[in-house]
């Protein structure tokens, strides 16, 4: 077990934009950090030149506080679990889970204890003399995480382990790398492109986008303070509404509703208004206007999408609220989030 | 789907006819005397000298010296065809090892070079390939033999096709598991190509006991004399009135058909294994 930290991590190939750019990341000793962004944002890279399987350009990678830049995977003391598994196919599960210990030179007795424990860990005892062609994609994954699990490495490295599994599994064994991560106490950095089993499974969140890190936070941090269009726009589901807005001196225009803020950022001018959709409730009073275009139910919610003066909304409500072609939205001020138009960033409340 | 009906198998029994009908006159052939086959012709029906011609062909000592039996015959050509098969696949697989996993800057280059001896069969170079042989003093070895045979482009094509397929995350496991370069040849590998090492060796193997022009060349000494050349020899043997021995020159060929045929049939399962079953 160990801390890693990630300065000032840079990742270019050859005449190309910088895949991970200046990437800084503390991480502690036990803690589950969750890289998470849409395809092509440096998440893998990142955590590839963290396994060694991608040399760094610049800057530094350090775990247990030794720089690791110019070491070999084997010798990093991580172990990484693939999104295909990556089992040795011609070798049965004891031997894939045995292979690493064996390199290293362990005892044979040892392996024997390590590999059954891991094994009586993940339930699977019964599997052990078989093929992984023999097993179902969910026993598979669970050998992969055996295989990392018997090292006792310093560090977990999950590189979108789920993502070949159908929906059901995936919920299933995402409980169980949670609850095997906080059982084992081990370090983690866990790549994923869905914001769902980001928000679950971390204890901080990294956002990436372009290989830059957008924020950094626990999720209920990165959920109610999104730091960028970009975050509030990919964390949450359904996705925060963002509207154009223009501030004068506290108060907001959308379309033609008004808002009356006591704290609004201290800027004049257009911009970018989130709210997310659960804030969006209908109200007898005054507020945004709103014609009701199309619902989706989802059962204990209800899906309302809408649409005020060209701008798209949605709300999520009570399944119980009668609905209207026209509606009227309430929302806290303090729900309400300010972005700058032209750079996507968070404007701070005043 | 097509249903078949019995002009299909018709078809079918009138192939199978046509191949093994001229193997089926080779044998019974065999199983008669040489004077039988000389007044005769070629037989259909068993003879009584099975084994008298088979213990003849395998123990009699031919040729102009005398010193070179059947089962000496028998065992330079599974010297020739086993080491020729082996020889290619440990070479190929390990050129093809370096071509698809340490990529150099002129690894396709290097590639192409050695696809480019595909235009280079050993019967162009034939001349310059026995200059070399006496030069290095292996005329009239096994080494001279197999040796100047292995450089094989076809073997090394297949295994860099099959090595490319194998996905890079298996690779990367296995570095983190701590296998350098070589555990992971010997280990994740070579357990992997098992079923493309099977139909590779069918291949060399067969190619390998058929050949006939280069042990030709490179021997002259009867004992390196391999079945395949075994059985012209017998027919050379024509001195005065006497008759050859047909009924042992079809047992020859007999016995040089057979190892081929047993290799294809005891691989074919691996063979069909390996095009069914992905074990990647």
């Amino acid at each position: 077990m160990a801390a890693i930290e990630i300065s000032s991590v840079s990742k270019s190939y050859t005449g190309d934009a910088l895949a991970v750019d200046n990437v800084d990341i503390e991480i502690e000793d036990g803690e589950f950090i969750v890289l998470v962004g849409p395809s092509g944002c440096g998440k893998s890279t990142l955590l590839r030149m963290v396994a060694g399987l991608e040399t760094i350009t610049e800057g530094e990678v350090k775990i247990g506080g030794k720089v690791v830049n110019k070491k070999d995977p084997a010798e990093r003391d991580i172990a990484m679990v693939f999104q295909n598994y990556a089992l040795y196919p011609h070798m049965t599960v004891y031997n894939n889970l045995a292979y690493g210990l064996k390199n290293r030179g362990t005892p044979k007795a040892e392996i024997a204890a390590r590999v059954n424990e891991a094994a009586r860990m993940l339930e699977l005892e019964p599997y052990l003399e078989r093929k992984p062609r023999a097993l179902s994609g969910g026993q598979r994954q669970r050998v992969a995480m055996g295989r990392a699990i018997v090292r006792k490495p310093a560090a977990f490295l999950f590189d979108e382990p789920l993502s070949n599994l159908d929906a059901k599994l995936r919920v299933s064994m995402r409980g169980e790398i949670k609850h095997l991560q906080k059982r084992l106490g081990t370090t983690s950095i866990y790549v994923t492109h869905d914001q769902l089993e980001a928000m679950t499974l971390a204890d901080r969140l990294v956002v990436l986008n372009g290989g830059k890190i957008e924020q950094i936070g626990t999720p209920l941090d990165v959920y109610h303070k999104p730091a960028s269009t970009f975050v509030a726009n990919f964390i949450g589901s359904p996705a925060m509404n963002l509207v154009e807005g223009k501030l004068t001196g506290g108060q907001l225009m959308i379309g033609d509703n008004s808002m009356q803020f006591s704290s609004a950022p201290p800027a004049d001018g257009p911009v970018t208004v989130g709210i997310r959709p659960e804030d969006l409730q209908p109200t007898t009073g005054t507020g945004i206007k709103a014609r009701l275009d199309y619902v989706e139910e989802l059962g204990a919610t209800r899906l309302a999408h809408c649409m005020t003066d060209g701008e798209r909304l949605t709300a999520a409500l009570s399944p119980e609220i009668p609905l209207a072609d026209e509606l009227t939205f309430a929302v806290l001020p303090e729900k309400v989030h300010f972005y700058d138009h032209a750079t996507g960033k968070r404007l701070s409340n005043a | 789907m097509h249903k078949t009906t019995f002009s299909d198998h018709l078809i079918l029994l009138f192939g199978v006819f046509i191949m093994v009908g001229p193997i089926f006159v080779a044998f019974m052939t065999s199983t008669h005397d040489a004077i039988d086959v000389h007044m005769k012709g070629l037989q259909v029906a068993w003879g009584d000298d099975f084994v008298d011609t088979y213990k003849e062909v395998l123990t009699k000592k031919g040729g102009f010296t005398g010193d070179v039996t059947g089962a000496r015959m028998v065992m330079n050509s599974f010297i020739l065809g086993i080491g020729f098969a082996v020889g290619k696949i440990v070479l190929s697989m390990l050129a093809a090892y370096g071509l698809v996993y340490f990529r150099s800057r002129f690894s396709t280059l290097f590639f192409w070079m050695i696809f480019t001896t595909l235009l280079l069969p050993l019967e162009v170079r034939i001349l310059p390939s026995y200059d070399v042989m006496t030069k290095l003093g292996l005329v009239n070895t096994y080494t001279g033999l197999i040796v100047p045979l292995l450089a094989s482009a076809t073997g090394t094509f297949f295994f860099r096709q099959f090595f490319k397929s194998v996905p890079d995350e298996l690779l990367e496991a296995a570095r983190i598991d701590g296998a350098g370069p070589f555990k992971f040849f010997i280990d994740i590998l070579v357990p992997l190509s098992k079923t493309m090492i099977a139909a590779i060796f069918i291949i060399m193997f067969v190619y390998g006991w058929n050949q006939y022009l280069w042990p030709m060349i490179m021997t002259n000494e009867e004992s390196f004399y391999t079945l395949v050349r075994g059985i012209k020899q017998i027919l050379l043997v024509w001195v005065g009135s006497q008759i050859p021995e047909y009924n042992q020159a079809f047992a020859l060929a007999v016995l040089a058909m057979l190892p081929p045929v047993l290799i294809v049939v005891i691989f074919q399962s691996w063979f069909i294994k390996g095009l069914t079953e992905s074990d990647k």
